[in-house]
């Protein structure tokens, strides 16, 4: 049995659960719920009423059932809707007062903080179990004005930005799991850039789902005011645990006049065993508003966790002269399903975008895209370019695209390309040749395959995102 | 408009004399339509034509029972000119002439009465209703080893008596081994706000090859649908060219399913509007098994408030290995209200295959028409220029020499 275990282990490097002492609020969606996590977070009246707002809305809503991957009922009265870790009711100054197990965990993540500190210049919101329990290099930020704190933090010492901006983006009207967020949600980062400013570093979190039975949701709003500009990274694990678990969060972003935001993900929740038992759910509602004249936003993403993905990041481009961009790479292996994409809204004159979606599929998995280009008849002049290509390993997986394209306006361009193949018998010859194994073989391949993508993303993350392409096709050769 | 299907549906049993088994499936397509009634953009095949809403926004008073007892005139002035051809002529709906003159009449046979079979595609509430309504339903068989000498041309005649009805035709054409025939659909409608709904069924077997052409070009203010379900097998080859121009209203279903090895699809289209029209292609090309093949090629051409959609998938299952698969669709839009929709879609579950699709839409390249104009034409005729020849391209596409030179004449793409 233990050995079971440990053989377990070994397949997923962040499969271990952290004992620390967790408070909970009681299973379930109800009133006294989300009064409980407005209490905990010591909410004014008005977040109180806009999650109720929220709440209400969600009685008259259903789960969206269009998607390619298919999943069993969730059932939202078994999930406990809050957790903290105990230690942090009374929240830690330093990271130095931080609980060492808390901290050992982050190490074995890869990201020990203090490290993190001195070498990389990368301030960390870590988000463990929804309460953010640690923010760095917060001095340094407040130099130039840039706030970066727990959205908690944020309802409470800048209710007026949040008061504007939330739900800007997203509606509480959207669809079921974003509207099950703003009744629900726990924490997550808020970050404000003040006008003319350049964010003089990363910003980064990490989002772990530790206790069990718990669903993930968080809610990140990141504004950038006239003429600045910040990269913002992201990066999700979470442990083994045999039951389904899910993760909606919302993110919402605003550029305003010729502002830039950035914003990485490199998602590796728990996929499920080899069988397809158990895993993430992970169906997040991402979208960013290019409100200002000259704005820009561009995502980029390497998704090879969760059960099933299921989320389209996407841009509004309302501002003149905006741009929207997406860069994806989404691996599936084993019994992993995703379905994700974007949409590209044009409304602005002069607004342009661009999509390179890259997907890779092994064993058992179901790999889509699914994606809008909408060009209304005020966005004149202005132009899109998708390429979306998927690669195939073994007869036992599927690809497949779904773009969607509306163009109502004559002087717009749009162009759409996608293909499908497979890794030909002549480049792994090729590099087996020159004496690389199958997999290495297939590792240099796909990452060649992906270069597009893994080009975008920072420094720091490029790296660990090519070994995590490597790890996750493990395997899958043969 | 659930009352007046019920009175019609009972008057047509009523004065037609339909077989027992015939009757019997009638009633349960017939509910079956009840149930579902007219597709709306709710349904994803339906999501960029709401056809409830045409049906309800066009026509006043939707009737659907049709008086087949008296013939009608025949205006030979709409027949085709320069070619000599097979007929096979409707007016109103009813079957006023069939014409063999070219061919062996013991190489062919022409079936009608048949029994209705159950529609294949359960979701399409359509079918259900042509198969509920439809009277006379009709089975062309092209005999082994036969080549069609002329084509076949089918006349969809509709004139001024004919107003608010629907009418349903129904067709399969099974061309047996080693036979070959080229068949062309030709519309002409002077009649007004009609919903016209077509069912095509072609069995194309071993090393057999077939050729539609569907011509719908002269305006008029009808809203048609038609569904072609194909089937091929082996070494077999299927040809199709939509021209999409005339019609208030029209979608054109291509449900391709390549049953044999070596079996290959190619679909053309083209889309000519103007006005306030609405045209849609949309098609589902299966590639079921190893060795199959299938080619795409859509452009539009946008002018006024017309508005284009293009939804096409392609299909390969895990057994479908050295799979062939290509798509593309091209627009133009020339004015401010034009709208082009595409949903060009790949669902994929083979590794070894080929498949790739683009989609494109915009102006006309400023660029192009200055060069033109640099070189003395006047700003008309530049456009024209470009368009014909951005059109062109599609009607290459057309292996018949003498229809390609007819359908060249019909979009006067002639110098």
């Amino acid at each position: 049995m233990r050995e079971k275990q440990i053989d377990k282990l070994k397949d997923y490097k962040y499969g271990f659960t952290t004992d620390i002492e967790n408070v909970r609020a009681p299973k379930g969606l109800n009133k006294e719920v989300i009064e409980f996590i407005s209490k905990a977070k010591k909410e004014p009246k008005w977040m109180l009423d806009w999650r109720m707002k929220a709440f209400e809305r969600l009685k008259n809503l259903k789960e969206p059932n269009w998607q390619k991957p298919k999943y069993p009922k969730i059932d939202y009265q078994d999930i406990y809707y809050y957790s903290a870790p105990k230690s942090a009711s009374e929240k830690p100054k330093t990271i130095d007062e931080l609980d060492p197990k808390l901290l050992e965990t982050y190490k074995k993540l890869g990201i020990p903080l203090q490290e993190q500190q001195r070498l990389n210049g990368i301030a960390v919101d870590a988000v463990f179990d929804s309460v953010s329990v640690a923010t760095t290099f917060k001095d340094k930020l407040n130099e130039v004005g840039v706030i970066f704190c727990s959205i908690s933090e944020a309802i409470q010492k800048h209710p007026e930005l949040v008061k504007k901006y939330i739900g800007s983006v997203i509606p509480l009207t959207d669809h079921y799991f974003a509207t099950l967020n703003s009744a629900v949600f726990t924490d997550g980062s808020f970050v404000y850039i003040p006008p003319g400013v350049r964010c003089p570093m990363e910003l980064s979190t990490y989002f772990r789902i530790n206790a069990s039975q718990t669903g993930q949701f968080e809610r990140t709003l990141i504004i950038a005011d006239k003429g600045s500009y910040v990269s913002y990274l992201e990066g999700c694990t979470a442990p083994m645990r045999d039951e389904n678990q899910l993760h909606a969060a919302n993110v919402e972003l605003v550029a305003l006049d010729d502002a830039e935001i950035k914003y990485s993900t490199v998602q590796n929740w728990y996929p499920g065993d080899e069988d397809g038992k158990g895993g993430i759910y992970n169906f997040v509602t991402k979208r960013g508003l290019c409100k200002g004249t000259n704005s820009k936003i561009s995502w980029t993403q390497v998704e090879t966790g969760s059960a099933i993905t299921w989320k389209y990041p996407s841009c509004i481009l309302q501002g003149d002269n905006s741009i929207g961009e997406f860069y994806s790479i989404a691996i599936t292996n084993n019994h992993q399903k995703a379905d994700t994409g974007t949409k590209m809204i044009h409304l602005g004159k002069n607004t342009k975008s661009k999509i390179i979606s890259k997907g890779i599929s092994a064993g058992f998995s179901d790999m889509t895209y699914r994606g809008l280009v909408d060009i209304s008849s005020k966005a004149k002049n202005s132009t899109n370019y998708t390429q979306c290509d998927s690669l195939l390993m073994g007869n036992k997986c599927g690809a497949h695209t779904v773009p969607y394209i509306k163009n109502k306006n004559p002087e717009s361009n749009i162009a759409h390309e996608a293909t499908t193949s497979k890794i030909s018998e002549e480049q792994l010859h090729y590099c087996q040749q020159r004496g690389l194994n199958p997999e290495e073989a297939v590792g240099l391949i796909v990452n060649g395959f992906c270069k597009e993508v893994l080009q975008q993303l920072p420094m720091e993350f490029a790296v660990e995102a090519q070994k995590l392409v490597g790890i996750s096709l493990e395997g899958s050769v043969g | 408009m659930e009352e007046q299907l019920k009175i019609d549906f009972e008057k047509l049993l009523e004065k037609s004399n339909f077989s027992k088994k015939n009757i019997e499936i009638k009633r349960k397509n017939f509910n079956n339509f009840i149930e579902k009634g007219f597709p709306n953009k709710r349904e994803e095949n339906w999501k960029f034509s709401d056809l409830n809403q045409i049906i309800s926004k066009n026509i006043k008073n939707l009737s659907f029972y049709n008086d087949l007892s008296k013939p009608n005139k025949i205006d030979q002035s709409t027949f085709i000119a320069g070619l000599e051809h097979n007929k096979l002529i409707f007016v109103n709906g009813r079957i006023e002439k069939i014409e063999f003159d070219y061919e062996e009449k013991n190489n062919i046979e022409i079936l009608d009465d048949l029994v209705l079979k159950k529609p294949n595609n359960a979701n399409n509430s359509l079918l259900f209703l042509n198969n509920a309504f439809v009277s006379k339903f009709f089975k062309l068989i092209v005999k082994k080893n036969y080549s069609f000498k002329k084509p076949l041309v089918i006349y969809n005649i509709t004139n001024k008596d004919l107003v608010s009805k629907s009418i349903n035709l129904k067709f399969d054409i099974l061309l047996e081994e080693n036979s070959s025939l080229k068949l062309i659909e030709f519309s002409n409608d002077k009649s007004t706000t009609n919903f016209i709904n077509i069912n095509y069924n072609f069995d194309v077997q071993k090393n057999s090859i077939l050729k539609n052409y569907k011509i719908d070009n002269n305006s008029n203010s009808n809203i048609k649908y038609y569904f072609n379900n194909i089937s091929q097998d082996t070494n077999s080859v299927s040809e199709i060219f939509l021209l999409s121009s005339g019609s208030e209203f029209i979608k054109n279903e291509i449900n391709c399913n390549l049953n044999g090895k070596y079996a290959s699809a190619f679909v053309n289209g083209v889309f000519l509007l103007n006005g306030s029209k609405h045209h849609e292609i949309k098609t589902n090309i299966n590639h079921l098994v190893e060795n199959t093949k299938s080619y795409q090629l859509i452009k539009g051409v946008l002018e006024d408030e017309s508005k284009a959609v293009y939804q096409g998938k392609i299909f390969v299952d895990s057994k479908a290995q050295k799979t062939d698969g290509y798509q593309l669709s091209k627009a133009i839009l020339l004015n401010d209200n034009t709208e082009f929709n595409a949903k060009p879609e790949l669902e994929i579950y083979a590794d070894d295959v080929k498949c790739s699709h683009g989609s494109a839409s915009g102006s006309l390249n400023e660029d192009s028409i200055f060069y033109l104009m640099s070189r003395g034409l006047n700003y008309k005729e530049a456009k024209k220029l470009l368009i014909n020849g951005f059109l062109l391209d599609v009607v290459e596409k057309i292996t018949d020499s003498e229809i390609k030179n007819l359908i060249k004449n019909i979009m006067s793409l002639k110098q």
